[in-house]
């Protein structure tokens, strides 16, 4: 098997230099001996940066998969409350640009009850093939029967990789399927590109964001990789996009569960502005409490909230649990659209932890551009209807 | 009822940075603790212990050191403690951390529940619970956040997903990954600190489990592998705009497009 030999006589007189190397503290030093402990990670660093300390050896490498047989990268589509999901789109466009580099087809796996009529829309986003099981057992996700499903695709289609989205029900297939085929899973990927034997190249972040890795399934079949929501963009739609249908089905007794689902209620989806992902914040700027309404209407499109400063909570325009700042809230949304807020100190305390912070107002020395990611001088009145005219055509297009 | 939960020692802080130059992970002064998702999972177990009975065993991969969050567990009210340890482990990925963990839960089993916690800060993936589950050939629910009890050897909870909250009854032997915030973790008391100090703590090698085939373990039995690490590029850099209201609005347009704020709408 894989190990790591010590050559301890090149290493006398730095074994302590030579135990630091190790970013794990797997590195021991015993009587003036080095010695591996099971903290050990393999990350193999100490055979990179050791002066030949360190050596990797490695046995005979089992005969890997014939790749060849494995063609075509497959997108689990997502469906919930009869819908597709978004995320399923995102990966069908990731999909065909991957598979167009390996001259490879792009399936997409379609799991649930009444949803065949779903299955064109796949083919007009990107499929080549859409493989439809709709049978009354598939109605709620329950991982037997959906792992079934998704094992017999593989098995029939051998796909070289499986992309599924990085929700709580893919986030649950996903791994379940790859360990049934003992094959490697890469969760969250941000970045896929692909290159050789259609080996895959994912990116993903780990340790909270603090570092990137760099990951290959380079033996094995398929190769599965969880991507979250609004990482890749949706490709364009082709309403005269063809591709073949098929009509696929397990018997009652491969979809056996042992889980019932007693009830599906649907989520209240009162937030607080700290829960949203998206806030548009109206600030003094805004020259009567009916125009809240224009910022509202933003906040509606981006699937946000609005928010405010101190000032129009003080001048009653706005309900308390909408301030933002020192005596108010503190947010961190992905994004954050503020439209004529000055950015008071006790204001940018409340927000400046946000992702991106994009600000409208029409003083270009206002302190806000301090902390903006992207300053804006202009008029909000001016930007903001435009803005709104210009996502409402595009939404009406798709 | 017998109740599994597995726990992780990950470290202190997320803060770990890569030395640009030699892409080294920097982990001066970076202590180790229990993986805070884990709290939630030992909460439940405890909870459900005091309603049901039964006893609680903790069960943890790491190195010797990793002793100190089997500990923790004991002095928050768990019974019985596991500590998979053993250089032919390192380097595991998700599938072979949980092929050894599915391997540590059969030789110290066999269990009723088996109670994960949502994820790990260090790894983050969130997917050791459901392949563990598929090892162990049982079946599983993720995002488990309130549980309503359990009748006739099955469990009935609530599970969060991302439009609704599903009720489902799933029976023993059976795997449960919980959602953060499930209940409220207990801190370690001092006085079962002082009774446990020297409950002894199984170990396990490669050699006291069922499957001893060391290919199935560690960077062997990992089909995954990392090619580099590297810091993660600074995207936020400050722009101005200026000009026109009708230029700045379309340029924003496609900003919020391109950056995919609008993909709700499609």
């Amino acid at each position: 098997m894989a190990q790591i030999r010590i050559h301890q006589e090149k290493a006398a007189g730095k074994q302590e230099a030579l135990a630091k190397l190790c970013p794990f503290g797997a590195i021991e030093v015993a009587n003036g001996q080095l010695s591996i402990s099971a903290a050990c990670k393999m990350c193999r660093l100490c055979i990179r940066k050791g002066d030949g300390v360190f050596e990797f050896v490695e046995d005979e490498v089992k005969p890997a998969v014939d790749k060849s047989q494995w063609r075509g990268i497959a997108v689990v589509a997502e469906v919930e409350n009869g819908n597709v999901h978004p995320v399923t789109l995102e990966l069908i466009g990731k999909a065909k640009e991957l598979a167009a580099k390996v001259s490879e087809p792009v399936f997409c796996l379609l799991i649930g009850t009444d949803i065949s009529g779903k299955a064109k829309m796949l083919l007009e986003y990107g499929a080549n093939e859409v493989f439809v099981y709709d049978q009354p057992e598939l109605r709620h996700f329950r991982i037997e029967p959906y792992t079934a499903v998704l094992e017999d695709f593989i098995r029939n289609n051998k796909p070289s990789a499986v992309l599924v989205g990085g929700t709580p029900a893919g986030r649950s297939l996903a791994p379940r399927a790859a360990a049934r085929f003992r094959t490697g899973l890469t969760a969250d990927c941000t970045k896929l590109d692909i290159s050789g034997e259609s080996d895959l190249d994912q990116i993903r972040p780990a340790y909270g964001g603090n570092i990137m890795a760099h990951i290959n399934t380079p033996r094995h079949r398929p190769q599965f990789a969880t991507v979250r929501y609004k990482i890749f963009s949706i490709p364009p739609r082709n309403p005269n996009a063809s591709g073949r249908i098929h009509e696929c089905e397990l018997t009652p007794e491969k979809l056996a569960s042992a889980i019932e689902i007693t009830k599906v209620l649907p989520k209240a989806q009162e937030k607080g502005i700290e829960e949203a992902e998206v806030l548009v914040v109206a600030g003094r700027g805004v020259r009567k409490a009916e125009d809240l309404a224009l910022l509202q209407e933003l906040a509606d499109l981006l699937g946000g909230k609005l928010a405010s400063t101190r000032a129009l909570v003080e001048a009653g325009w706005i309900d308390a649990r909408c301030q933002i700042g020192l005596s108010g809230r503190t947010v961190k949304p992905k994004l954050i659209i503020t439209c004529g807020v000055s950015g008071a100190i006790q204001f940018v305390a409340g927000m400046n932890g946000a992702e991106k912070i994009i600000a409208i107002n029409t003083d270009s020395t206002a302190p806000i551009f301090q902390v903006a990611h992207i300053g804006i001088t202009g008029d909000l009145y001016k930007i903001v209807p435009d803005l709104i005219d210009r996502i409402k055509n595009a939404g009406e297009e798709a | 009822m017998k109740t599994a939960v597995c726990i992780k020692q990950v470290p202190g802080t997320s803060q770990v940075e890569i030395d640009p130059v030699t892409g080294v992970l920097k982990r001066d002064g970076v202590e180790s603790k229990m993986n805070p998702y884990d709290l939630y999972a030992l909460e439940t177990a405890l909870r459900l212990k005091q309603q049901y009975g039964g006893e609680i065993t903790v069960i943890t991969m790491g190195p010797p050191q990793a002793q100190a969050v089997i500990r923790e567990a004991f002095m928050m009210g768990v019974d019985h403690g596991v500590l998979l340890s053993d250089r032919r482990f390192g380097g595991a990925d998700v599938l072979a951390t949980s092929y050894t963990l599915s391997q540590g839960l059969q030789a110290a089993g066999p269990f009723d529940l088996i109670i994960c916690g949502k994820q790990t800060t260090d790894g983050d993936t969130a997917q050791v619970g459901a392949e563990l589950a598929e090892f162990l050939k049982i079946p599983h629910v993720t995002n488990v956040c309130k549980v309503h009890g359990i009748e006739a050897e099955t469990l009935e909870a609530d599970l969060d997903q991302p439009l609704s909250i599903a009720t489902a009854k799933i029976p023993f032997p059976c795997l449960i990954t919980v959602e953060k915030g499930i209940f409220e973790p207990r801190l370690p008391s001092y006085k079962r600190k002082k009774e446990t100090a020297d409950r002894q703590i199984r170990v396990l090698t490669l050699d006291d489990l069922p499957d001893k085939d060391p290919i199935h373990y560690g960077l062997n039995g990992s089909p995954t592998q990392v090619k580099r690490i590297f810091p993660p590029e600074n995207s936020n850099t400050r722009e101005m705009w200026e000009g026109n209201a009708d230029d700045l609005s379309s340029r924003l347009f496609r900003f919020l497009d391109s950056h995919k704020y609008l993909q709700q709408l499609r």
